[in-house]
């Protein structure tokens, strides 16, 4: 980023967001799965971001995260860009997206938050351990800190990968649906946690699934489809009209339009 | 019999005969294989653990090119007049390694590149790329003019026997070669600890955390490729990737620990190459004569290696305490085995329960009948319920005691609760509620079954009318 693209960004976006998102396209294959995001996360808030199957919800975490490309568009947190802001921000993948068969055990995973904070070379000292061993106490699991994670029940993984972004003791977190597949217990320890985050003034994001807990769950939502329906306070923009036109079909002339260009980039 | 037992007697000393002709020349060749199959190792296990064992196959053949184009490419320099001669064999050696290298990420790289263009699988992508640059190896392996000492024989067999050879009881330069790419490999693992096990684990974080997963992919693809150069001298570039990814595999199915992996993998390693030589040099003496082919009397220590990693991991597969085939099997008797017992302690209290008079079931046949089981299944199952003083027999038959009593009332519990739970949340004729809730009653637990009891609204009776007993006896008889 440019120092004269940074400094329009600044003028356009509050410094104080956690997560200020400028005009961003993203693409595979050429074709745009996410049209335009132009949206700042308020402080100290529980942000739901909301959407149907292929809304680019993952992929607005991911490419705001640097981790699939950009083909336009500026990304800032705490008003500044990302590469400088790694150790306040903390991101909960999906469980799915990592192989719980890898020999370690629950407190090793959780670890893994605090490599940053140890620093290359370095070896994880006991005080380290004993941050992670804290931090699985913090959503229960602390008698399974030496179990191997393909023991653990789905909604216990879920519970470890967030412990490690505790550990992390960032001031942003990202979450791609921690809620999905687990139990009623861990649900429950969840939404504790972000409660507990809040009133510490962290920001979260998640990606919900479930509409039913949306409102009960979280202060703001983000709505998506391809390109943001609303975004706000989920008294006001949490209505029946929006939630209609997130879930009402894609818009066709976006499919339509984003089918040429990748057709196009094959020569046909 | 008797034959065979002499017969049996008479290999096994022929054997040892052939193996105490072991020497200090022995020793140095399994030391090379050793060191040459630990140093793959520790690549190795992080190629398994990120499934990417193709990889290490995709490497050892188009290392070759690297080797090649490296040398080519420092000879042209010298004919050119840009190094000296004396510059040129020097550097010789570690300009291979280089060339290795820099292949190594480049393979690497083109997969990536070839499997988004192509739009194919990581494995066909890594198959495109590899068997091509191994051809464009072989070519200029042909085409190399003869004064740059090329033999392709080197490169896919190994020449342990000829090579790892001690002079004047200095080490062999193979084994030194073998031995700093494993020290080199043994820091790298021992620095990057948290690197290579968060980037490996997972991508996705490790990237945002600032240790940039792919950099240490292309990272590991060096070193693996430079490891793999350093051993083709030994034992040449196929029979190599069984060194790379054989003894990962073994320490995997070993042990759920990660720090443990890499030692038990080195244990592997070294084993197989000290067991490799030894069967080498007395097998095939033993066997082949006996086959009708007297010349043959030894073998390459190199296959015979790759055929012992083989065989670790046989019995890793069969007797691994957790995911062997033997364990697992031990484990599946053992649920039987408490299952039966489990439906013996239910036939025994449910018959208390309807005629308070004939607490007992006669014999060992009527055991076998109400609970349909075999007649080494049912003694197991009496066997184990006497031992843990859950039953005892006496003339009459088998009664409960009262251990066996307070179990079986929790197995009973358990079985009426699931069937209620189920007459609850499933529109099914209560006839088909039995069968279930037997199946499900072993593995329900004194949490489980308390938040069954919540979810009813009776809890006091199941579908057919009979009372659910208490968790607790409530006398506390």
């Amino acid at each position: 980023m440019s120092q004269a693209q940074l400094d329009q960004m600044r003028a356009e976006h509050p410094a104080s967001s956690p997560l200020s998102i400028h005009d961003m396209t993203v693409a595979y294959q050429r074709k745009p799965v996410l049209w335009d995001i132009d949206y700042d996360a308020p402080a100290g808030k529980l942000v739901a971001i909301v959407g149907p199957n292929g809304a680019g919800k993952s992929t607005l975490i991911k490419a705001a995260l640097d981790l699939v490309p950009r083909i336009s568009g500026m990304v800032m947190m705490f008003g500044h860009p990302y590469s400088q802001q790694r150790k306040r921000i903390a991101y909960v993948p999906q469980r799915g997206s990592v192989d719980w068969d890898f020999p370690i055990s629950a407190r090793q995973v959780v670890e893994m938050g605090l490599y940053r904070k140890i620093g290359w070379f370095r070896p994880v000292t006991k005080k380290y351990r004993q941050q992670a061993v804290e931090a699985l106490d913090r959503v229960g699991l602390v008698d399974y800190a030496d179990r191997q994670i393909s023991q653990l029940s789905g909604g216990q993984q879920q519970r470890v990968f967030l412990a490690r972004a505790l550990v992390q003791d960032a001031d942003l977190y990202l979450m791609d649906e921690p809620f999905i597949g687990v139990d009623a217990a861990t649900e429950r320890a969840i939404v504790e946690l972000l409660r507990e985050l809040r009133s510490s003034g962290k920001t979260a994001l998640v990606v919900h699934h479930d509409l039913q807990t949306v409102s009960e769950y979280f202060d703001e939502v983000l709505l998506l489809n391809m390109r943001i329906v609303a975004a706000g306070p989920v008294k006001e923009v949490f209505t029946e009209e929006n939630l209609r036109a997130t879930y009402g079909g894609k818009l066709a002339l976006l499919e339509q339009v984003g089918h040429r260009m990748q057709l196009s980039e094959m020569g046909e | 019999m008797r034959n065979r037992l002499k017969a049996g007697f008479e290999m096994f000393s022929e054997f040892l005969e052939l193996a105490a002709d072991w020497n200090f020349r022995d020793t140095w060749m399994a030391a090379t294989a050793a060191l040459a199959a630990m140093a793959c190792a520790i690549p190795g296990t992080f190629l398994v653990l990120r499934r990417q064992s193709l990889m290490g196959d995709a490497l050892s053949h188009t290392s070759l090119l690297g080797i090649i184009g490296a040398i080519l490419f420092a000879n042209a320099l010298r004919v050119s007049g840009w190094i000296d001669t004396e510059t040129y064999i020097a550097t010789r050696h570690a300009v291979m390694f280089v060339g290795a290298m820099a292949i190594g990420v480049f393979s690497a790289f083109m997969t990536e590149w070839i499997q988004k263009l192509g739009r194919v699988e990581a494995s066909a992508a890594l198959g495109v790329v590899f068997t091509s640059l191994f051809a464009l190896g072989l070519l200029l392996v042909r085409s190399a003019p003869s004064g740059l000492h090329i033999d392709p024989d080197c490169v896919f067999y190994g020449t342990i026997e000829t090579t790892a050879i001690s002079v004047k009881g200095e080490p062999p330069a193979p084994a030194i070669t073998n031995g700093i790419m494993l020290l080199v490999n043994l820091t790298l693992v021992v620095l990057f600890a948290k690197e290579l096990k968060i980037s490996t684990f997972d991508t996705e974080l490790s990237t945002t955390m600032g240790i940039n997963a792919r950099v240490m992919h292309y990272g590991l693809m060096a070193v693996t490729a430079a490891t793999l150069v350093a051993a083709f001298e030994s034992v040449g570039n196929i029979l190599v990737i069984a060194l790379l990814i054989v003894p990962a595999a073994t320490a995997h199915l070993l042990t759920d620990r990660y720090g443990r992996l890499i030692g038990i993998a080195l244990v592997v390693s070294a084993l197989s190459a000290f067991l490799g030589h030894l069967m080498a040099i007395t097998l095939p003496a033993i066997i082949f004569p006996r086959l009708g082919f007297e010349t043959v009397r030894d073998a390459s220590t190199a296959g015979m290696m790759a055929g012992t990693c083989g065989m670790l991991f046989l019995l890793a597969v069969l007797f691994s305490p957790r995911h062997g085939i033997f364990s697992q099997f031990v484990q599946r008797v053992r649920l039987s085995v408490k299952i039966a017992g489990d439906d013996l302690l239910g036939l025994l209290y449910r018959i208390e329960e309807v005629d308070m008079e004939e607490r007992q079931v006669g014999a060992m046949d009527l055991v076998r009948k109400h609970l349909g089981l075999g007649w080494m299944m049912s003694r197991l199952a009496v066997a184990s319920l006497s031992r843990n003083q859950q039953i005892v027999s006496d003339p009459s038959g088998y009664h409960l005691t009262d251990i066996g009593r307070e179990s079986a009332r929790k197995l009973v519990r358990s079985h009426r609760l699931w069937e209620a739970y189920m007459a609850k949340h499933f529109q099914l004729p209560d006839t088909h509620l039995h069968e279930t809730a037997a199946r499900v009653e072993h593995y329900l637990n004194p949490d489980i079954r308390s938040q069954l009891e919540d979810e009813l609204d009776t809890p006091g009776a199941d579908p057919h009318g009979r009372d659910i007993p208490d968790e607790r006896h409530p006398e506390g008889e």
